[in-house]
């Protein structure tokens, strides 16, 4: 056994990691870029999707039908978000962000309340070892990182292929001749910004049976968002994608060797290094700020 | 210019000898909440230089408050420093980390500021629970039997002695409450609004925005430092805790309750919000739901702080 097996987990499990980072990332960034706010409670959004995962999984025995219900639900309550908090502070950057830190902590302690303070366990909808020659892999994961990578295509499909897509393209470049030619532009906010918590929730769904559901896991998946949206430039789904298995990669492999604490230390330098050369990102637009 | 107008200059220090004289006066309980008050108002004070009056909105305070604390907790723990010493070496590092974080942080603007000082500030935060052999991560430690007296002569000052604890507290809070009323009043202030209110127009005026927002971001910076460093000789109480995202929240919402931009918002909303923590945490455990839903209360319908309310209804004269 020489340093190759670790190295190949490693970076095998850097790859699921980056493909669920990057999925609740492009929700965050998809947001940003088109409603031009940060949602603070976004990790809440990815905590929540595990949590129901856990309870749909637990009482009704599903693990697929967790994978429709979380992002509904979490939809549901992004929508009324939107259409309540958020309308209502005319989508103001400044405040947008201090009302979703308070969305923060009101979910999370809502969260505590009725789930507990466990980290708890769901068990992956199917098992079976995918044969490297040398050693196994686990095929939930692999799982994991073709289903992250099937819903980001989707995105993909949705934004450059379909109307709505277009109206949100129209939104994102300019809002008030987007609605002068008609676009629905209060519909488009209302959408994006559902479709964004959905993608979050639909992670949090597929993460917990590698990570457990727990009250706290929100701010972690925030701040590996930050870390994503900042190296690729908020606004960009090929910025996010690259950044995330960069960050991903890195994650995976120091973790061999050092702490994920360390991994984390890591890639923020990374942040330091990016904003020094580029201060929009690796692949931002110069316009996003 | 305009001049230091005598009014304000008179209602701020007639504050400061209320507080003085209400130790006198207190019941043990109130005593010690006060105490912490104003620790805590001094933090928010500092930020609000930076968020009243500059309108960068930083979530990485905590790093800086923390760079003051564990300054003075490590000096004190592993070099057996005298407290003036480890307070004076909590002021250096707290202005040497500010603006080292500023000028990187300050290259980006709006919402991206924000992200990037609570990554970094969070990077911090995983740091002391990495090198959790020295610093002992959220268990933290204590060095309440390591702050000996210092003589001064005729009388002694004891970092166990309540009194001067408060003192201690009322001494930083003055120094950051006077600080900013000179940032609100001064030619730096002005051009601190300038740049709040128009970064581009202040940018074609001639002034390098860039070095302002720095030069207010290390102000505020060190001011978060120096309360830490109270903080750690007042409490004694040196932990990671005080480095994570809810201590830079903190301020914030401290800030924005009792009003942005005004020079006694911060110790207005901080008082406030610690006697209702206090309040409702006697009767349930999780007291961050009052501190959420008070943040969207604010921003939904009381965008301007009790203060700023004041100020625009009745006493516009206030700083």
């Amino acid at each position: 056994m020489g340093i190759e097996v670790p190295i190949t987990l490693g970076i095998l499990d850097g790859v699921v990691v980056a493909m669920v980072a990057a999925l609740t990332a492009l929700g965050l960034s998809l947001v940003f870029g088109i409603m031009r706010i940060v949602n603070v409670s976004h990790g809440e959004f990815y905590m929540l999707g595990a949590i129901i995962a856990w309870f749909v999984v637990t009482y009704l025995g599903s693990f697929l039908l967790a994978l429709v219900l979380a992002p509904l639900a979490v939809g549901g309550l992004a929508t009324a978000v939107e259409r309540t908090i958020l309308k209502k502070i005319r989508y103001d950057p400044e405040s947008t962000i201090v009302a979703t830190i308070g969305l923060l902590y009101a979910i999370q302690q809502v969260v505590l309340a009725t789930f507990g303070p466990y980290a708890r366990e769901v068990s992956p909808p199917f098992y079976f070892r995918v044969d490297l020659g040398f050693f196994g892999y686990s095929g939930y994961k692999v799982g994991v990182a073709v289903i992250s990578a099937i819903l980001i295509a989707a995105v993909y499909l949705l934004i450059y292929k379909t109307r709505l897509g277009l109206f949100m393209r129209a939104t994102q470049q300019d809002t008030e001749i987007a609605q002068a030619f008609g676009v629905p532009v209060r519909k488009v906010y209302t959408v994006s910004f559902a479709l964004g918590a959905a993608l979050a929730a639909a992670a949090g769904v597929l993460i917990v049976p590698i990570q457990q559901a727990y009250y706290l896991m929100g701010l972690d998946a925030l701040l590996l968002s930050f870390i994503i949206v900042i190296v690729g430039g908020l606004g960009s789904i090929k910025g996010t994608l690259v950044a995330a298995l960069i960050v991903g990669l890195l994650d995976g492999v120091v973790s061999v060797f050092f702490s994920p604490t360390l991994s984390r230390i890591l890639s923020s330098l990374l942040v330091a290094g990016v904003i020094l050369v580029r201060p929009r990102g690796l692949f931002g637009s110069g316009k996003t700020m | 210019m305009r001049e230091i107008g005598s009014l304000p200059a008179i209602f701020h220090l007639s504050i400061i000898a209320a507080l003085f004289v209400a130790q006198f006066i207190l019941p043990p309980f109130h005593h010690s909440m006060l105490t912490r008050i104003m620790v805590l108002a001094a933090y928010a004070s500092g930020y609000n230089i930076l968020l009243g009056y500059t309108g960068l909105m930083s979530l990485g305070h905590a790093m800086l408050f923390s760079t003051g604390l564990y300054s003075v907790g490590l000096t004190i723990l592993y070099l057996g420093f005298e407290p003036l010493a480890a307070f004076t070496v909590a002021l250096i590092s707290s202005l040497v980390i500010s603006l080292l974080l500023g000028a990187i942080t300050l290259r980006t603007s709006g919402v991206f500021f924000l992200i990037v000082t609570m990554i970094f500030s969070q990077v911090f935060y995983l740091t002391t629970l990495y090198f959790n052999n020295i610093t002992y991560g959220d268990q933290g430690f204590v060095i309440s039997q390591y702050l000996h007296p210092i003589n001064m002569g005729f009388f002694q000052i004891d970092f166990a002695d309540r009194t001067v604890k408060y003192n201690l507290s009322l001494l930083v809070f003055s120094v950051a409450f006077l600080l900013s009323l000179y940032v609100s009043r001064s030619p730096l202030g002005l051009v601190l609004a300038a740049i709040k209110e128009n970064p581009d127009r202040a940018e074609m005026l001639g002034y390098n925005t860039y070095r302002y927002k720095l030069i207010a971001f290390a102000l505020s910076g060190t001011i978060a430092g120096m309360s830490g460093a109270v903080y750690a000789l007042v409490f004694s109480y040196i932990g990671s805790s005080l480095a994570f995202i809810h201590n830079s929240i903190n301020p914030l919402l401290w800030t924005l309750l009792g009003g942005a931009g005004t020079t006694t918002g911060p110790l207005v909303g901080t008082m406030l919000m610690v006697y209702v923590i206090d309040v409702t945490s006697s009767f349930t455990e999780s007291y961050l739901v009052v501190v959420g839903i008070a943040l969207i209360l604010i921003i939904l319908g009381f965008p301007k702080g009790i203060v700023g309310s004041i100020r625009k209804r009745w006493l516009t004269w206030l700083p």
